[in-house]
């Protein structure tokens, strides 16, 4: 934000004229000064670049993680084509294609299609973290708004966070009598850290400038929740949400293992006593990449709301 | 003289890991109504110091300040503040920034219509209305610093109070803003407080000019009353005898009486 304040710096009084110099885009050098004002002027210069050049962008963009799995599928085949215990990627992928031929079949609770099993991953996720969400994001609020409860909360924050979610197993486990919903429990308590912390930093972050416009007009606290702290705070929530996705999605595989039931992390330990090798690397390329969506959804929905206020 | 702000033996210390800092000691000053007060000295003066007294966003720990005999207590946006670094809320637009202060000050009494039209009316005060539904990053530094001052003018304040309002302005747009603003205090009769540390600004916009000791504990050095027509032509004042006199009054008292010592200004 401050930043594009120290556009102003450059006299940019009259956006009128500005839009008028920047319609010659062709020439988008000639005024270095005059085109970095408005980054809106990049956009029709981008679309005038020839195809060819386009093109090399893409290739630029494109070439180098392409080139990175190749490699890596490169070293893993060199690595197992003399035999041994771990298959190597041309049997993997076989076994894949039977695999994902009929991802949603069902053979009793024990026995059900990899899809089911990612979807159940997925739905103690979405509810452990959801309940993290609610609790954990107004816990943030309030947190960030008076000294006083923070200072007397942050001292259990300090010393419960830094433990494994898996510890907290046990105590589910007793308190739900039952595996489904202390899995889901694990992941509410990895989850609702993150949420916590960066709430609460986003709000003791908001910049007091924001705060002395709001006692110069008097507002109401439910005017500064909506219209200073929510908006000024966001960026960090999404950050928390962001970071505890990603630790809710690293917990769940180990917590289902321990836990059994359908779910990937359960798959993963099923078939290694059916010494299912191929299928164990499949999975880890599919948490691998279900991981990789969440990340990207969440860095996206970040973007969307955020654009804004930038 | 009409008595509207008065600042009466008004003192402020804070505290700091090194102890008590007195910033500002026995300020005395009274404001009458419709005038337009600069408050001009160093940097680390406690020209914003006061200002933000005047506001209430900071309490005095000596004297006691009143506007039309109460004291103030607190900010309350019948005394708007024009803030050095705009403070425009960058998620609403122009208008919406606009508007979020005249719903808070006329919204108990009047429907929507009336305030989206007073709204409108500030933003056409700054000549805006083009940009009113631009966000604060869509605009320059200029045009903020122009919402800025419609979003004070728009709570019809008592007293407009102004924090270096064009410091980080450079000099062409401010000498533009200077302008503008001494014509809407015209139209609106406002009573203004502005510190800047900008000599010419003060002799241009000033009825009077309070010239400010060097800190700490500093005060009120010298009180320069401005004796110049209203309306002022910044191209005739140039080579006004009286305006060249004023100004360099202020710049001996600046220079001469208060040489500035550069370790303080750190």
């Amino acid at each position: 934000m401050s930043t594009l304040t120290m556009n102003g710096e450059f006299s940019a009084e009259k956006p009128v004229d500005r839009e008028k110099t920047s319609k010659p885009a062709a020439t988008p050098v000639a005024e270095p000064v005059k085109e970095t004002k408005m980054t809106s002027v990049a956009t029709p210069a981008a679309a005038g670049t020839p195809f060819s050049e386009k093109l090399a962008g893409f290739g630029r963009a494109i070439l180098p993680p392409v080139l990175g799995m190749l490699l890596l599928i490169g070293i893993w085949h060199v690595a197992t084509h003399k035999g041994g215990s771990i298959p190597g990627p041309a049997q993997v992928w076989n076994a894949a294609v039977v695999l994902f031929s009929d991802p949603f079949y069902s053979n009793g609770p024990n026995d059900q299609g990899i899809g089911w099993n990612v979807l159940s991953s997925l739905q103690r996720v979405g509810i452990g973290f959801g309940f993290a969400a609610l609790v954990g994001i107004p816990l943030g609020f309030i947190l960030g708004r008076f000294t006083f409860l923070s200072s007397m909360v942050n001292p259990i924050i300090s010393l419960l966070r830094p433990v494994s979610p898996l510890a907290w197993l046990p105590i589910g486990l007793l308190v739900f009598k039952k595996a489904d919903p202390a899995a889901t429990y694990t992941i509410f308590i990895c989850s609702i850290w993150p949420m916590i912390m960066n709430t609460a930093q986003g709000v003791q972050r908001v910049p007091q400038d924001y705060l002395n416009v709001a006692r110069v007009l008097a507002l109401s606290e439910w005017k500064i929740v909506t219209k200073i702290l929510f908006p000024a705070v966001l960026p960090y929530m999404l950050t928390g949400i962001r970071l505890s996705i990603g630790t809710a999605w690293l917990v769940i595989v180990a917590a289902e293992m321990l836990t059994g039931g359908v779910g990937i992390g359960f798959w993963v330990w099923d078939e290694w006593n059916n010494l299912k090798v191929e299928h164990i690397i499949i999975a880890i390329f599919v948490i691998g990449i279900v991981g990789l969506i969440l990340e990207q959804m969440l860095i996206l929905l970040a973007k969307k709301l955020t654009k804004e206020s930038s | 003289m009409e008595k509207f702000v008065q600042i009466e033996r008004v003192g402020q210390t804070f505290d700091t890991k090194k102890g008590k800092f007195v910033a500002l000691r026995d300020i005395n000053l009274n404001i009458a109504k419709g005038e337009f007060i600069a408050l001009i000295g160093h940097s680390g003066c406690g020209k914003s110091t006061l200002l933000n007294l005047i506001a209430g966003l900071t309490k005095p720990t000596d004297g006691v300040l009143l506007l039309e005999g109460r004291e103030i207590a607190g900010p309350g946006p019948e005394r708007a503040v024009v803030f050095q670094n705009h403070s425009l809320l960058p998620w609403l637009t122009c208008f919406e920034n606009i508007y979020l202060a005249v719903e808070r000050v006329f919204g108990s009494k009047e429907g929507k219509p009336k305030l989206k039209a007073r709204t409108q009316a500030a933003i056409e005060l700054v000549g805006l209305a083009h940009a009113a539904h631009k966000y604060p990053h869509e605009i320059s530094g200029g045009m903020k610093q122009r919402v800025g001052i419609a979003r004070a003018l728009s709570m019809e304040p008592k007293v407009l109070l102004m924090d270096e309002p064009f410091g980080a302005l450079d000099a062409l747009t401010r000498a533009k803003l200077q302008d503008e603003l001494m014509k809407i205090c015209e139209k609106t009769k406002a009573t203004v407080v502005m510190v800047t540390h900008d000599v010419d600004e003060a002799v241009l916009l000033s009825d009077r000019i309070v010239m400010m000791t060097n800190g700490p504990a500093a005060t009120i050095g010298e009180v320069l009353h401005v004796d110049l027509p209203r309306p002022r032509e910044r191209l005739t004042m140039a080579h006004d005898p009286a305006y060249i006199d004023y100004r360099a009054a202020v710049i001996e008292f600046l220079y001469e009486k208060q040489v500035h010592v550069e370790k303080e200004a750190a």
